[in-house]
């Protein structure tokens, strides 16, 4: 068994530029935003950076391939860039490659950046990909939206839910990421909406209407990380640490085997479980303070409550219609607005999630700041209900 | 006795009102008035003459996946949609027909269909082949607010020929031959282009129709008062009476030409009122079916009362219908519109043309793979079977997911991709006896799916790509109708 990540590796830095239609801004503009701030709040110098994970989703638009990209914008001293995509859970994987590069001893201090410039197609939503020469043979022509959407009809077949009653849940898990999203000045959409907005909305793909969709944003986040030895050497005190670190990724199981229901996700369910071994965690819903999870589409959300295991099965709604998950409530979740809000450049949503957390740990997110939060976690998604790769992250206080 | 065995028909569901059509032309061609009661079969925008082709052989093998019987195959049709890649071959790959059959297009007059029929006759009269699958399909093209759009319907249907009959025997042929050119369509894939209706009826098809009928009812032996059944598919009204009155048929004998409810479906039609008329003769009645175009094609039968008769039919087909009132959607289907698809149709459809053939029997087929050793069910076909507690290597035998009854677990309809017939529906579908398929959803609208959904699988055009000519074939759902409608008698119940 192995030992896990925990309590190896210290947050040094982080940064995050504004989200949104950044028609000001192309991907180097976003990364320098973001690493500024990051290197700012690390407080170090560019020769001191070992090495540079480097997190983009889509080839069509934005910076195209390579770690070349990420070197040339920033300037960076001829390190190792090594670009990650693992769908929209790429933000997570640059930042699990920094921390295990430190944790491995192979690098002192290594930076992790993800950007996506997304606003450059023409159109809404997000781009059409190209998904190889098999794929688009026998897939269906779909959609991100139309993929979340199918859960909630497998999820209502299974728990007896009505389409009514499913379609006001997930309303209010939008109204509640718009509430938090309106106190956070980086975010995309910072107004609050009410329920009759949601469930008035044009369809996009049933029972999805457009405010159960996350905003397509501009963006870059930004993650430096060391040793807490290392950290504390350069002046940093209330540590916030790395307590665990996971990735499940579908290997055909829910797509091929009759064996999933369409409801959930199968892989949450097994990072989740990793993780809170990892972190040692075994009450999440008492122990975990604050969670940051991908809820591209409300209903991903919705679900998402109980493959944590924070809401029981079946009663992740009932949750969420109590305000569990609420700024005041048990859970708080999404208190930066979320993907939601906040906005969704696919290869910085995951260090956008840990720099809410992050924040939060170090009692430095303003007008959102949650009391004495202990854990945070993020779970970064990436792919389709049936087909996906799922990052359970969890950082917390030192000594936590 | 050589003859037919079993035959199968199609029709799209969509039925295109043609009051609807005659309104929205009225202001310019006034004179389609007349055309514009009853209705037209509309094939959806999924749908050409090979799907359509393909389902109409389905009908007619039934639901075994075993057809290795079948050692020859001929798709008829003059709206194929390849001029250079045999068209019989993705038919044969569809219906996973062996690799040894020999198959042919037939094509080039609307009397192809019946053509290729005595070209199958023949083959096995001749025993070079033991069972032929003869499948013909007609999906034309015709210019808006022209008196053929209203005279066109799409459709198909299809025969087993083998040479102890089943269910009707061959008795005679008659051919004529003749360059008689009543309209034409050239090789640049535009539209056709008639000569006056007058003298298509006067001097041709009352001159150079019967010849061929008395030439087959004579290789027959069979008088023409004989004759239970005549088909003869034409829109020009009373057609088929005058021909027969002047053949000696009985008047009772013509059969009605489906033209009130589907209009004429190119060079199907022929075989289509042949299928007809099979649903319904007795046994030892007399059935006559002939077919005009560049001369004519005549071919006698004698029922037999036997054979295998098909699940839906031209019967089934037909009952199997809903209206169609928006003219400009069929105006969109048929390409005959410009009309702004947005800027996620721009992604370039190019056929890795090495991929599909690598998966052919994956993609046409709709193959996938059974683990020798656990039975699991799978799609596709893989080295490593996807059991997750047994992961056993190369254990994977082909097994065929087309005729197996499927359900949907989860769907959704997609109003934000691009689709032909917004919003896009699809769906995980799983299928009894294992396995299960992320695919469209076709033949639906808003409403119409729900988890559980009962389905059966339909060969469909999956994308064109326009830029190239190429046309991509696969595997949707489509509601089963026939298990929708037992699953709510059980629920009255």
């Amino acid at each position: 068994m192995a030992k896990g990540i925990r309590d190896k590796v210290a947050i040094l830095g982080m940064g995050c530029s504004k989200f949104g239609e950044r028609w000001d801004a192309g991907p180097d503009d976003l990364m320098v935003e973001a690493y500024i701030e990051a290197m700012s709040d690390a407080g170090i110098e560019p020769s001191q950076l070992d090495a540079a994970w480097f997190s983009t989703h889509v080839d069509e638009v934005g910076t195209g391939k390579g770690g070349t990209p990420m070197s040339i914008a920033l300037r960076l001293p001829n390190i190792a860039v090594t670009r990650v995509e693992n769908f929209c859970a790429s933000g997570s994987e640059a930042f699990r490659g920094a921390v295990y590069a430190v944790a491995s001893g192979a690098a002192d201090i290594a930076i992790a950046l993800g950007v996506e410039k997304l606003k450059d197609t023409g159109y809404g939503g997000l781009p059409v990909a190209n998904p190889g020469t098999l794929t688009p043979q026998v897939m269906p022509n779909g959609s991100a939206p139309g993929n979340f959407a199918q859960l909630a009809s497998a999820y209502r077949a299974k728990h007896g839910v009505s389409k009514d009653d499913l379609k006001r849940a997930i309303a209010h898990v939008s109204v509640k990421s718009h509430a938090n999203g309106a106190k956070n000045s980086k975010a995309h959409l910072q107004k609050p909406i009410t329920v009759d907005q949601v469930l008035n909305a044009p369809m996009i793909a049933e029972p999805l209407g457009l405010f159960d969709c996350c905003g397509v944003s501009d963006g870059a986040a930004c993650a430096i990380v060391t040793t807490p030895e290392i950290a504390r050497a350069l002046g940093k005190k209330n540590l916030t640490m790395v307590k665990a670190l996971q990735l499940s990724v579908s290997n055909g199981y829910e797509s091929q085997y009759n064996g999933w229901d369409g409801s959930h996700f199968h892989t949450a369910r097994i990072a989740a479980g990793k993780a809170y071994r990892e972190a040692g965690i075994e009450r999440p819903r008492e122990q975990i303070s604050m969670i940051e999870v991908h809820d591209c589409f409300s209903i991903t959300e919705l679900v998402t409550m109980e493959d944590l295991f924070i809401s029981p099965e079946g009663q992740g709604w009932r949750d969420v219609m109590d305000g569990f998950y609420d700024a005041d409530g048990g859970v708080p979740c999404q208190i930066d607005g979320g993907l939601k809000c906040f906005g969704h450049p696919i290869g910085a949503s995951g260090l956008r999630m840990l720099y809410e957390m992050y924040l939060q740990l170090q009692g430095r997110a303003g007008p959102r700041q949650l009391k004495d939060p202990v854990f945070g976690m993020t779970h970064n998604l990436g792919g389709a209900p049936a087909s996906n790769v799922c990052s359970v992250a969890i950082i917390g206080q030192e000594g936590a | 006795m050589v003859g037919i065995a079993a035959w199968g028909a199609y029709a799209p569901r969509l039925r295109l009102s043609r009051r609807a059509v005659v309104e929205a032309n009225a202001w310019v061609a006034p004179n389609l008035r007349s055309k514009g009661k009853g209705e037209r079969s509309m094939a959806n925008w999924d749908e050409d003459a090979l799907t359509m082709a393909v389902e109409a052989a389905r009908d007619a093998l039934g639901t075994a996946d075993d057809r290795s019987q079948i050692d020859a195959l001929y798709f008829a049709s003059t709206t194929a949609p390849f001029a250079d890649r045999l068209n019989a071959g993705i038919v044969s790959a569809a219906l996973t027909l062996e690799k040894s059959i020999s198959a042919s297009d037939v094509t080039g007059s609307q009397r192809c269909g019946l053509t290729a029929l005595g070209q199958a006759l023949a083959a096995v009269q001749g025993g070079v082949a033991r069972a032929a699958l003869v499948t013909a399909g007609e999906h034309r093209r015709t210019r808006a607010a022209s008196a053929l759009e209203l005279d066109c319907g799409d459709g198909a249907a299809a025969f087993v020929v083998t040479a102890d009959a089943g269910a009707a025997e061959l008795l005679g042929r008659g051919s004529v031959t003749d360059d008689f050119v009543d309209h034409f369509r050239g090789n640049d894939g535009g539209f056709d282009y008639a000569w006056e209706e007058r003298w298509i009826r006067d001097e041709g098809i009352v001159k150079l129709v019967p010849p061929a009928v008395k030439r087959a009812l004579e290789a027959a032996g069979v008088a023409a008062s004989d004759v239970a059944h005549f088909c003869f598919p034409s829109t020009f009204a009373g057609m088929a009476a005058t021909l027969a009155k002047g053949l000696g048929i009985r008047p009772e004998a013509v059969r009605d030409n489906l033209a009130a409810v589907m209009r004429e479906a190119g060079c199907a039609h022929g075989p289509i009122l042949l299928a007809h008329a099979l649903e319904q003769a007795q046994a030892g009645e007399i059935i006559v079916v002939a077919q005009f175009g560049q001369g004519a094609e005549a071919l006698v039968f004698r029922a037999t009362g036997q054979g295998s008769r098909p699940a839906r039919g031209v019967t089934g087909a037909l009952a199997d219908r809903q209206e169609e009132t928006n003219y400009m959607k069929f105006l969109t289907f048929n390409g005959l519109v410009e009309w702004d698809k947005g800027m996620r149709a721009e992604k370039d459809n190019k056929t890795a043309l090495t991929t599909l053939y690598r998966n052919e029997d994956m993609i046409l087929g709709l193959v996938g793979g059974r683990c020798r050793e656990t039975g699991v069910v799978q799609f596709p076909r893989t080295r490593i079977s996807v059991a997750p507690n047994n992961p056993a290597v190369d254990t994977q035998e082909p097994y065929r997911f087309a005729e197996r009854r499927a359900s949907v677990l989860s769907y959704s309809a997609d109003y934000l991709t691009f689709s032909m017939a917004p919003p896009n529906h699809y769906g995980m579908i799983v299928f009894e006896g294992g396995g299960r398929i992320m695919m469209d959803i076709t033949d639906v609208s808003p409403g119409d799916v729900d988890t559980g959904l009962p389905v059966k699988m339909v060969f469909r055009i999956k994308d064109v790509d326009e830029k190239r000519g190429f046309v991509r074939y696969f595997w949707k759902a489509a509601p089963d109708r026939s298990a929708q409608a037992a699953q709510t008698a059980v629920a009255a119940e």
